[in-house]
């Protein structure tokens, strides 16, 4: 058999070596980073619709690597991972695409964008935390680089703001597992897993290092509220958003926020479920602050980047409340289980949904920026309706989807979360509805001061998307409506990877 | 069959975005075919079901995970908002057909955000899942915004900000309770019929009702929560005011009816104390109605944009379908929902009249100008059907507007005497509105002087249009029909009033 997840994992790694070997000739890089994302793509897919029905890990790879300290190289996908794969792969397809005229060291470029590929391919794949802990840190190098020699003004602070926050995170994670592996004598996430579930972990640790759980998860906990964010580690997040080059941004926000979220699902959640229903409050609190301010904030940007920068705050706070909300002292009755279905299963959905909407959204701001010549405030345009209809008529469809409207991919998903939360803490639930609202009032502000109004002089001539323009995007705003009115599509697989893992937890 | 009114509209509205834009008039033509085809299948439903209890259209998983069904009926009361929706669509259009006369209307857009508006208004009558109610309810707002935000006039974009904020404030409040009720009837199903048979707990209910009534309130118009209407009615462009005052209200005052107080009519029972004499939800409501009425009116009096006294006038006249709804009783309900219809068509036809007869040809709404420019000889089409229109909005017997209002004071007569007085007197106020507006517009004796003080003579204005005159028989014709023979509608009302959960129908003494 093919192991087909480490071929996905090495083509965009090969690729980016024959990208760098390219060196100047820009056409060239780009066209080997569309070929290689291209293939990545075919056989994520192929990945996602060979998984079934089953909830379980599918495509397992396993072989002794190190095997004095007992860490095998372990790969498997289940709903969550093969989401991510295709996710990954649509967004990087959608960022190299999006990549025009990088004039100075095009063949790094490229070579850096398709190691980034790599590194979240490997992550969302890898079930050993070496292995995994290796691609984590490998997918921030080609990103710190990527903003730091390509961003815009004041690039070299956000790149290192950027890679020290990151960084930070990392370091509780990585001392956190070293532990459990102390403890535990293992760092296989399915292994330490059941022994959690068993309750066997909580013995182990509490034998060989003393009662320090609950600091083992803040460990945790850290490197990935720093990732995705959540408030108030978050700090880097915009500034990073709005200097880095915008296809990176959409790299950044798309795939790499995804990160974070699926630690907390494959990590967090089913090793350290205990001690996270111990410290639920304080964290829904912070996520429904996350939710809330993530959506003021953005209202008060005047830079478009950073409205969308803190728009992805907010929207990916609604997973960080389901995904606490979910996580219960004790014992559950069947309504709740229910409840804790329907709140996972909008988590996922609401992962790939925000990741294909929100690298739609940068798509088009790049589009923006290069027409405009680099300014994106949003007092300079107006009235954009009448000289580029086409170009307002589908950066509305995504804007749309990024509003929650029926009919498009997120409403599904953050319906699902309202719907799975509420019941588990009402009252999260119900301040949360406040972003819901304020995301509107944002998403129709832009709409206001782009689209509609007087044309000012200088954007008479604004030159509508072209033919290959239209159709780069146009599948993925097809996607976000095939989404939206059939989300069975995604949720049936999604769906029975969460009743699986909900069987095997103890939450 | 009934949801072809759904699929045509949407799939017009669809065509109609991806046609080329030079092809103004055949955009308006087929936006006009859309709307008749939807209109003949609403009125062939109407016709065959008539007054019938409720009928299954489709039902088909949607979300089977979820508990979620694509699933549509109609009873009676869907039945009449169904073919009131496809009378304003048409009458809609047929106002409008000014709109394809230039390249630069973008009449093709214009008229896919209609459509699509129309759609989503078919839709949410028509839902009996709460999800699909919701989504239907949601993906309605949003055409209602670019037609206000791109066609309108006065502060529109400001108009269009309020009003859609207003609307998402609204649904979030809706889509609260709607999660907390169907949490805590088990997580089984989003079925309206389903969810009415569970015994929600008497304190859920006292809650939940008010915050999902108040929601849907909104888009009805209550007061203090009516004030983005007046500016979104004055702002949008004609055949958008026509819908908003004609159905999207109705979309409010149909899911406080359908939804909140038909899932948890206990919401509506005593506190068990009364503050300054109020003592229930049912009564708080009540008394905002009220408010509605008179103060809608009131405002209207004192207008001198000829838009905002139809607008205002809108909140006075939701204030009586809320105010018969809460009557509880079977004649109050009845003629809440007849107030629905009718103000849908009056409603429609004030703002043609306004806003496209009168508007379109002297170019501007302000009553002080209009009063020198002696309408009533220069425009006698007008003139008449303002006379016609205003003296059906009055509540004059023989229109549609004064059975409703009737049916709405004596079912109030019934459960609040003192609100029904008070409601009297805010249609005492309508008559007084509508009086002033008509004379300052159009009978003025101010004679028109120039800037040397000499009499003008009598403008010249364009002549009739044929979309005109058909667009105001269909209107008036219908709001005649329905005063002279009641029972068309009310036959097949009152049966699905009946049908309802009992708790709703015992507030007589």
């Amino acid at each position: 058999m093919i192991p087909v997840l480490t071929l996905l994992t090495a083509i965009p790694g090969v690729a980016g070596l024959l990208a760098l070997m390219a060196g100047r000739r820009a056409g060239l890089a780009k066209a080997i980073a569309i070929i290689a994302t291209a293939a990545s793509l075919v056989l994520a897919l192929r990945i996602w619709f060979g998984l079934g029905t089953a909830g379980t890990m599918q495509f397992v790879e396993r072989a002794d690597w190190i095997p004095t300290l007992g860490i095998e190289y372990h790969l498997g996908v289940d709903g969550l991972g093969a989401s991510m794969l295709l996710l990954a792969a649509i967004v990087s397809l959608m960022a190299i695409s999006a990549s025009r005229n990088v004039t100075s060291n095009p063949g790094l470029y490229f070579a850096l964008m398709l190691l980034l590929e790599s590194g979240l391919f490997g992550t969302f794949t890898a079930l050993n935390f070496f292995h995994w802990f290796l691609f984590w840190e490998l997918s921030l190098i080609p990103a710190f680089f990527l903003i730091k020699l390509w961003g815009g003004e004041g690039r070299g602070r956000a790149a290192t703001q950027f890679f020290v926050y990151t960084m930070v995170g990392s370091v509780g994670l990585l001392l956190s597992f070293l532990a459990l592996y102390l403890a535990a004598g293992s760092m296989d996430f399915e292994t330490l897993a059941g022994m959690a579930a068993s309750g066997e972990l909580a013995t182990a640790i509490a034998g060989h290092l003393g009662p320090i759980s609950l600091w083992l998860a803040l460990g945790t906990l850290l490197g990935f509220a720093v990732k995705v964010p959540l408030m108030p580690f978050h700090t880097w997040l915009p500034a990073t958003y709005s200097k880095a080059p915008t296809p990176v941004t959409m790299l950044l926000t798309g795939a790499m926020s995804k990160m974070g979220v699926y630690g907390l699902l494959r990590l967090a959640l089913p090793i350290f479920g205990a001690q996270l229903a111990e410290m639920r409050m304080p964290l829904l609190t912070l996520a429904t602050l996350t939710v809330v301010f993530g959506a003021w904030a953005a209202a008060v940007q005047k830079d478009l980047k950073r409205v969308f920068a803190y728009s992805s705050v907010n929207h990916l706070g609604y997973c960080l409340l389901a995904i606490f909300a979910v996580a219960l002292p004790s014992g559950s009755s069947a309504a709740t289980a229910l409840s804790q279905t329907a709140a996972l299963d909008g988590v996922l959905l609401q992962m790939f949904n925000h990741g294909l909407t929100a690298a739609a959204i940068f798509w088009f701001l790049s589009m923006l920026e290069s027409r405009s010549g680099g300014g994106l405030d949003i007092n300079d345009f107006g009235g954009l309706r009448q000289p580029a209809p086409v170009f307002c008529g589908l950066m509305g469809i995504a804007l749309f989807s990024s509003l929650g409207l029926p009919g498009l991919n997120g409403f599904v998903s953050e319906f699902l979360i309202f719907r799975g939360v509420f019941p588990l803490t009402w009252l999260s639930a119900t301040v949360s509805v406040l972003g819901l609202l304020i995301t509107a009032a944002v998403i129709l502000t832009v709409i206001q001061r782009v689209f509609t109004g007087p044309v000012p002089e200088r954007w008479k001539a604004f030159p509508d998307l072209t033919a290959s323009e239209r159709f780069t995007v146009a599948p993925a705003l097809i996607l976000m409506a095939v989404l939206g009115l059939m989300p069975q599509l995604i949720l049936g697989t999604v769906n029975a990877t969460v009743m699986h893992w909900l069987a095997g937890w103890r939450l | 069959m009934l949801a072809f009114t759904i699929y045509l509209s949407f799939a017009g509205a669809l065509l109609l975005a991806f046609m080329p834009r030079a092809w103004a008039r055949t955009a308006r033509g087929f936006a006009l075919i859309v709307a008749l085809a939807g209109l003949a299948v609403a009125l062939t439903a109407f016709v065959q079901a008539g007054g019938q209890g409720s009928m299954a259209i489709s039902d088909q998983a949607w979300v089977p995970s979820m508990g979620i069904h694509y699933t549509l009926a109609a009873d009676g009361i869907s039945r009449v908002l169904v073919l009131l929706t496809g009378l304003a669509a048409v009458a809609g259009i047929l106002f409008s057909w000014n709109i394809g006369d230039g390249e630069a209307d973008r009449a093709n857009e214009f008229f896919a955000f209609f459509l699509a508006l129309i759609g989503g208004v078919y839709g949410v009558f028509l839902s009996v899942d709460l999800f699909l109610l919701f989504v239907f309810y949601e993906i309605a707002i949003v055409p209602k915004y670019f037609l206000i935000a791109i066609w309108g006039s006065t502060r529109r974009e400001y108009a269009a900000m309020k009003l859609a904020l207003y609307s998402f404030a609204g649904s979030a409040m809706v889509l609260i309770g709607l999660l907390a009720a169907y949490a805590q009837a088990g997580s089984h199903t989003m079925n309206l019929h389903m969810l009415a048979q569970y015994p929600f707990p008497i304190r859920f209910q006292m809650w939940v009702f008010p915050l999902v009534f108040t929601g849907f309130a909104i888009l009805a118009g209550m007061w203090p929560f009516h004030t983005w209407a007046p500016t979104g009615h004055v702002a949008a462009p004609t055949a958008a005011s026509m819908l908003l005052a004609g159905v999207v209200m109705k979309l409010g005052a149909y899911g406080c009816l359908r939804v909140a107080m038909t899932l948890f009519p206990h919401g509506l029972d005593p506190w068990g104390f009364s503050f300054l004499g109020i003592g229930s939800w049912r009564t708080v409501f009540a008394l905002f109605a009220v408010i509605g009425i008179v103060y809608g009116a009131a405002v209207a009096l004192v207008q001198n944009d000829f838009k905002f006294v139809i607008g205002y006038s809108s909140v006075s006249h939701m204030g009586l379908v809320l105010l018969g709804l809460l009557t509880l009783t079977q004649i109050g309900i009845d003629g809440a929902v007849l107030q629905m219809f009718s103000h849908g068509i009056l409603a429609g036809l004030l703002f043609a009249t306004v806003g496209r007869i009168v508007y379109v040809r002297t170019h501007t709404r302000d009553l002080a100008l209009l009063s020198k420019l002696q309408l009533g000889k220069a425009m006698p089409f007008a003139a008449t059907l303002f006379v016609i229109a205003g003296m059906a909005s009055m509540g004059l017997p023989g229109f549609s507007g004064f059975i409703a209002e009737v049916q709405v004071l004596i079912g109030a007569w019934h459960a609040f005497p003192w609100f029904a007085i008070v409601a009297g007197v805010g249609i005492v106020v309508g008559v007084a509105y509508t009086w002033r507006a008509m004379q300052r517009a159009f009978f003025s004796d101010t004679p028109a002087l120039d800037a040397q003080g000499m009499a003008v003579s009598v403008p010249e204005y364009d002549p009739v249009t044929w979309p005109e005159i058909a667009g105001t028989i269909l209107l008036v014709g219908t709001s005649l029909l329905i005063g002279l023979y009641p029972r068309l509608l009310l036959d097949v009302i009152a049966p699905a009033v009946q049908s309802l959960p009992h708790a709703l129908l015992t507030g007589g003494r």
